[in-house]
């Protein structure tokens, strides 16, 4: 697997019985790149991010990770790794504050050697996360709050900060903006250019095609489970895309996929 | 979202925004408990102006009366050092059944290991084992009961958490297991004559020093370590703590083995106060822990509720039985009114999660 690609995958494949979720992609993004993945519903998007985040097993296929053929057991490891994901079910917990939630499973703690007794450093938690969404630009009026008190908006705000106020060698948001107001749209918008001029490589899952258009350099679309088409922003139209996530084309050298 | 946020960034951290806390309401219910209590004893003509809270005979140097504050703790301390346990279980959006029977075979294994080997003179009547288990250092049956609890925890989370088996039913199944292993232990026979070391962890108000302790440190723990934020994410959102990367699973079987060892060392203290074990010890005792949590405002859907919820839980029950007491109306009415009670908790904790989200 070569070293140039951030991500590839060969031939990922997942089925959960007889339901064929993802079938045979072959995926490939380059360093700095910032791929788009279209479809419709149950097309296999968020599927496709499970396996590679590790929140899943896939039943079978090849990913690598800067060159690297990886086995991510678990999430932590994805993470570990170096990738950062919102989640389309955002993943948060209700009950906890903004902080609790930022940190949840990578908590500053002082006291270490007391195992899993280690102390929570409250204080440095809540500083980074002030200084976190200042950085992101997103509004919160209370990061005491708990999460179930927020309204939708609010908590896919707190999910995409998550992911912002870590450093990261990959940034997957699937459909991020799903639940946003039109202020807090460019705001995410705005976060993605930030990734993008920092080189920092993103996939971005996605139904707003003017979206897609202005942000990404590559569009990729997925049709019941299989990619269907590879797409250079440049050289495409909207209404090409939309052919291929309907069914009315299929990309030539995906012929017979789908 | 623009105008609920104040001026430019809109970040703002405001401690004093927080919200009423539910503890708040225990203990308004505790006060509103105890006041009607002492107006019960002024006003039932039977009572002679007796005072429930109050110390109206001068007996003590105090205002309190403070032989029925003790006793109101006391005989809700060793429950209570289970409900420290059962709460932790609870936040993670499970239940655990099986720590009455638990504090019971927990007492006949211990004790059998902190037998004295001469009674007044004679050899101990009750002994279970040969000289070699008598007079042992009181360090030993205590590790024993321990280890015991932490592999009865560990077997519970293993089933809940690895196979997924309801909590419920683990627990349940566990229930008879432990009940089972007390029956058997001795052959149904009662272990007494503990040395008068063992005799010391449960002598006086030692169960209720025990239970405030373990109450402190278990809420040090629940509020400002990483184990207590992963137990109430996990109660929030399993799933999210999962793609969080916290290991649910690990934590999980930590969490029911800290709790069977809470229920493991009540039945130490237990079986320490009561200078005997049997195998009918802890009846109902997972029953009123569970209880205490619940009224103590833990959530049974996990995530919330909090350690002090629970001890403010446990003097309610407490409370209400020292009360009837003292009002002279018998144990059948206690449980009608605990009842109610238990009921009435998780009725308010309902209307408080619909009008929140
Ligand atoms: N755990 C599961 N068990 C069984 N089937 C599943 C499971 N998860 C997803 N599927 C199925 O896999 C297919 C792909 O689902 P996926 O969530 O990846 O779609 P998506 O492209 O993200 O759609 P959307 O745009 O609605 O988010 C769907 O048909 C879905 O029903
Ligand atoms: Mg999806």
């Amino acid at each position: 697997m070569s070293e140039e690609f951030v991500l590839q995958t060969v031939g990922l494949t997942k089925h959960y019985g007889g339901v064929h979720a993802l079938e045979g992609v072959n995926f490939d993004m380059r360093k700095g790149e910032h791929v788009a993945i279209m479809g419709d519903n149950g097309a296999g998007k968020s599927t496709f991010v499970r396996q590679i985040t590790g929140v899943e097993q896939r039943t079978r296929g090849k990913i690598a990770f800067y060159g690297d053929e990886v086995n991510f057991s678990g999430p932590l490891d994805a993470r570990e790794a170096g990738i950062e994901t919102v989640f389309q079910t955002l993943a948060l917990a209700d009950d906890l504050d903004v902080p609790d939630n930022l940190f949840l499973g990578r908590e500053k703690t002082k006291w270490d050697f007391l195992g899993p007794f280690r102390l929570l450093d409250y204080r440095a938690m809540r500083e980074a996360t002030m200084a976190g969404l200042e950085k992101t630009g997103v509004k919160i009026p209370n990061i005491r709050n708990t999460i179930a008190n927020m309204s939708g908006g609010q908590r896919q705000c707190v999910a995409i900060a998550r992911t912002a106020t870590f450093a990261s060698k990959l940034t997957i948001m699937d459909e991020p903006t799903a639940a946003l107001g039109v202020q807090e749209t460019a705001q995410v918008e705005n976060i993605i250019r930030t990734l993008k001029e920092a080189g920092e490589p993103l996939i971005l899952v996605s139904h707003n095609m003017r979206q897609v258009m202005d942000l990404v350099d590559r569009i990729i679309v997925f049709r019941r489970g299989r990619m269907v088409a590879d797409l250079d922003v440049n050289a495409t139209s909207g209404e090409d895309v939309v052919s291929y996530i309907t069914g009315a084309k299929t990309g030539t050298e995906f012929e017979g996929a789908a | 979202m623009s105008d609920t946020s104040q001026g430019t960034g809109g970040v703002t951290f405001d401690q004093t925004k927080r919200s009423w806390p539910s503890e708040m309401n225990v203990l308004l219910a505790l006060v509103i408990i105890i006041v009607v209590f002492e107006v019960l004893g002024q006003i039932l003509p039977y009572m002679n102006d007796q005072s429930f809270l109050f110390d109206t005979r001068d007996r003590f140097d105090t205002i309190f009366n403070e032989a029925r504050i003790k006793i109101i703790i006391l005989q809700v301390a060793i429950i209570g050092i289970i409900a420290l346990g059962v709460s932790q279980v609870i936040i993670t959006a499970g239940i655990d059944l099986s720590s009455g029977p638990l504090v019971a075979a927990t007492a006949m294994i211990a004790m059998s290991f902190g037998q004295t080997e001469l009674v007044n003179g004679y050899a101990n009547p009750k002994a279970l084992f040969g000289t070699w288990a008598m007079d042992l250092p009181v360090v030993i049956p205590i590790v024993i009961g321990l280890s015991f609890g932490a592999a009865i925890g560990a077997i519970n989370g293993i089933f809940i958490a690895h196979f997924r088996i309801p909590p419920f039913i683990a627990t349940l199944g566990m229930f008879l297991i432990c009940r089972g292993i007390a029956l058997w232990w001795s052959a149904g026979n009662p272990i007494s004559f503990p040395t008068a070391q063992y005799k010391a962890i449960g002598d006086g108000m030692m169960p209720v020093v025990w239970f405030l302790s373990l109450a402190v440190i278990f809420h040090l723990i629940m509020r400002y370590t990483v184990y207590g934020k992963h137990t109430y994410a996990i109660g929030s959102n399993e799933e999210a703590a999962r793609m969080s990367g916290i290991n649910v699973k690990r934590h999980k079987i930590m969490v029911y083995m800290i709790a069977a060892m809470l229920a493991a060392f009540a039945g130490v203290v237990l079986s320490a106060k009561a200078s005997t074990a049997q195998a009918g010890m802890g009846e109902f005792y997972e029953l009123f822990a569970i209880a205490m949590a619940v009224i103590g405002g833990i959530s049974l859907t996990g995530g919330r509720g909090s350690i002090i919820g629970t001890v403010l839980g446990a003097m309610v029950l407490g409370v209400i039985r020292s009360g009837f007491t003292y009002i002279k109306l018998d144990g059948s009415y206690q449980l009608m009114a605990m009842g109610g009670i238990i009921i009435s908790a998780v009725i308010l904790d309902q209307y408080r999660q619909r009008n929140r989200a």
